[in-house]
């Protein structure tokens, strides 16, 4: 996946490439050359920056919100019981 | 070789998240529930082949989306590849994102967090097809890597790209409608062209 051609990761990419990257920049998939390379566009372009910005706070949204549901009070120990215990009676437990 | 007496103690700390990803998979909580259970008995009886020091909540989570996709989707009988449709890049954000602006004073984390309601997050990911759904659950809601994800769906690493990329944008769209449907964004506020309907592509 690496472009090894650009080797300068200083070199100015326009906004339109920078955007490309923004799923692949916020989910820490970059190689460390082209994420030094977007974070200096960033440096020096708020329309991206708040892009970026407001789909990083939308990760967190996403993950907070759709990991946060009550577990049934007796599923833990529904699980419990299955430890331990021989179901198909063929002398082992499992 | 992982000692099959120290299974629990390892892996319930894990229950909350494992439901949370299983409603999220299966859309109720019975079969989530369900799931969940098979999972821990699958685990269970196959913990001898986790290699300790290994990620055990990856081992599980894998065990978990390979029972969904073979017990749960079969059972659904849902169309194995959905299409989505197709629109622009950016579009909550180029719709929603002025609103952030006029809560001055405030975090924009907060103000995200405070526009939409956690009912509506769900939803929208929950709607997605499941060749798009699996992927954003993995890599938004339990933070697995690609290469985490492309080994637990068996798929390549450019398709997980993919799918979580059209997939992610198909739930800011549904998240756009639903704040239409409130009447948090108005036809005149979204800045785009005639959308009384909220229904453009």
């Amino acid at each position: 996946m690496t472009d090894e051609s650009t080797t300068d990761n200083t070199a100015i990419r326009d906004c339109a490439e920078t955007l490309r990257e923004l799923d692949v920049f916020l989910d820490g998939e970059l190689s460390p050359d082209q994420h030094d390379a977007i974070r200096h566009h960033l440096d020096g372009c708020m329309d991206c920056l708040g892009a970026f910005d407001f789909h990083a706070e939308l990760k967190i949204v996403v993950a907070e919100k759709c990991n946060n549901d009550e577990m049934p009070p007796d599923l833990l120990s529904k699980i419990e019981l299955c430890f331990g215990t021989d179901f198909d009676g063929d002398g082992t437990v499992g | 070789m992982a000692d099959q007496a120290t299974f629990a103690d390892e892996a319930m700390q894990y229950a909350p998240q494992l439901y949370s990803g299983a409603l999220r998979m299966t859309r109720n909580r019975s079969d989530a529930e369900d799931l969940v259970q098979e999972t821990y008995l699958k685990g269970y009886r196959s913990y001898h082949s986790f290699t300790e020091g290994t990620n055990l909540r990856a081992w599980l989570f894998r065990i978990m989306t390979n029972t969904y996709i073979n017990t749960y989707r079969a059972k659904q009988r849902r169309p194995d590849e959905t299409d989505l449709g197709d629109f622009e890049d950016l579009y909550l954000y180029k719709n929603i994102g002025t609103l952030q602006n006029a809560s001055v004073g405030r975090s924009a984390e907060e103000s995200l967090m405070e526009i939409l309601p956690d009912d509506e997050v769900k939803q929208a990911l929950e709607d997605l097809p499941d060749n798009f759904r699996l992927p954003v659950i993995l890599a938004d809601v339990e933070g697995f890597s690609y290469k985490e994800i492309a080994e637990m769906l068996d798929i390549p690493i450019g398709t997980v790209m993919s799918r979580l990329h059209r997939g992610r944008k198909a739930m800011q769209k549904a998240l756009h409608n639903f704040a239409v449907e409130r009447g948090l964004i108005s036809a005149r506020s979204t800045g785009t062209t005639d959308h009384s309907s909220g229904q453009e592509n």
